[in-house]
């Protein structure tokens, strides 16, 4: 593990950091919008963004401000919304050092996101953490202005552009899941099946009257069970 | 200063920096569970979805430009374009049909 030479590290990330943060600027962005049609302030967006950073989880809080649901439900959607950073962190963990310290570890624990783990994880044995700082460093500045830019500058917009920008995120989103659905016929299913539910659920009377973070909440975890019974991960894959 | 929503913030913060640091300190271990395992691999596909629709047909000011965004999403983003170029798409998708509607 190279024991010195942590500042060029560092400087490599930043170098290697300026690619991503440009696409984080753009989707900060369109989640900066979608915090201000929820009521935030550019202060509490920006905080969001600089504590969180995390598109999906941001979103999923957002909503649940956006309905005033309790303090536990904005819990249970990030844990939902973010679950998937629990595998990229046991991914990461192996590519750490024993002797890595604790204080790097938790640091480390703030920065994962899934670009910042793709660089990181693709660095050539153990990784010097410096380089992964690095890379926070500058995606965080993409990330944290381009939501605060997108609730300033959609105060001042016109309300045709608002209503347009509102669906950059789900465009996003789309962007994630389809590639892999059009890959895999469970996924493809499992998408179907989830975006009917999640219909049928918000109109069926009864249900439609949980708030729509429970929805997700529920949806997610009887979907993604049921799936991961028919169809589990093969053996020695990350994949179905 | 909203208060309330502070602490909404800090919750969401917390919840998330525990799910990331957790395994890079406490656990330090390959999940071995094959039923964790799956369930961890479909949860975002999963959520992403239900969290998509219906909400896209209403984030606009009528359910067809958000249709027509949904439709234009899923038919770039199947013919393998990029994030960006999606998420644009999109958004045109709205603006141009509202001009109309």
């Amino acid at each position: 593990m190279p024991v010195s030479g942590g500042r060029s590290w560092f400087l490599r990330g930043v170098r290697n950091g300026v690619s991503i943060m440009l696409g984080y600027l753009a989707v900060s962005f369109a989640l900066g919008i979608t915090a201000r049609n929820v009521g935030l302030t550019w202060f509490e967006a920006g905080l969001a963004s600089l504590l969180n950073n995390a598109s999906a989880g941001e979103y999923a809080g957002f909503k649940v401000i956006g309905e005033r649901s309790g303090l536990w439900e904005a819990a249970l959607m990030t844990l939902i919304a973010n679950a998937r950073y629990l595998l990229m962190s046991c991914a990461f963990s192996q590519k750490l050092s024993e002797d890595t310290p604790l204080s790097h570890r938790l640091l480390l624990g703030f920065t994962v996101t899934d670009e910042i783990f793709g660089c990181s994880m693709a660095v050539d044995g153990y990784l010097d953490p410096m380089y992964t700082f690095g890379l926070f460093v500058i995606a965080t500045t993409g990330w944290t202005g381009g939501t605060i830019l997108g609730v300033l500058v959609g105060n001042i917009l016109p309300h045709q552009l608002i209503s347009a920008l509102s669906v950059g995120l789900f465009g996003m989103f789309l962007a994630v899941i389809i590639p892999k659905a059009r890959q895999n016929r469970t996924v493809l299913v499992l998408v179907i099946l989830s975006m009917g539910l999640s219909w049928a659920c918000s109109v069926l009377p009864g249900i439609s009257s949980l708030s729509s973070g429970m929805r997700v909440i529920l949806l997610t975890v009887v979907l993604s069970a049921g799936a991961a019974l028919i169809r589990p991960v093969k053996e020695g894959s990350d994949e179905p | 200063m909203n208060h309330n929503m502070i602490s909404y913030i800090l919750v969401m913060a917390a919840v998330t920096f525990v799910i990331r640091a957790l395994p890079l300190t406490l656990i330090r271990k390959p999940i071995k569970s094959r039923f964790l395992r799956s369930f961890l691999f479909y949860v975002p596909y999963v959520t992403l979805a239900v969290m998509t629709f219906p909400d896209i047909l209403h984030a606009t000011d009528s359910v067809w430009s958000g249709l027509l965004a949904l439709i234009a999403g899923v038919a770039l983003a199947w013919s393998g374009q990029g994030l960006f170029v999606v998420a644009v798409a999109s958004c045109l998708a709205v603006f141009i049909s509202e001009i109309f509607l």
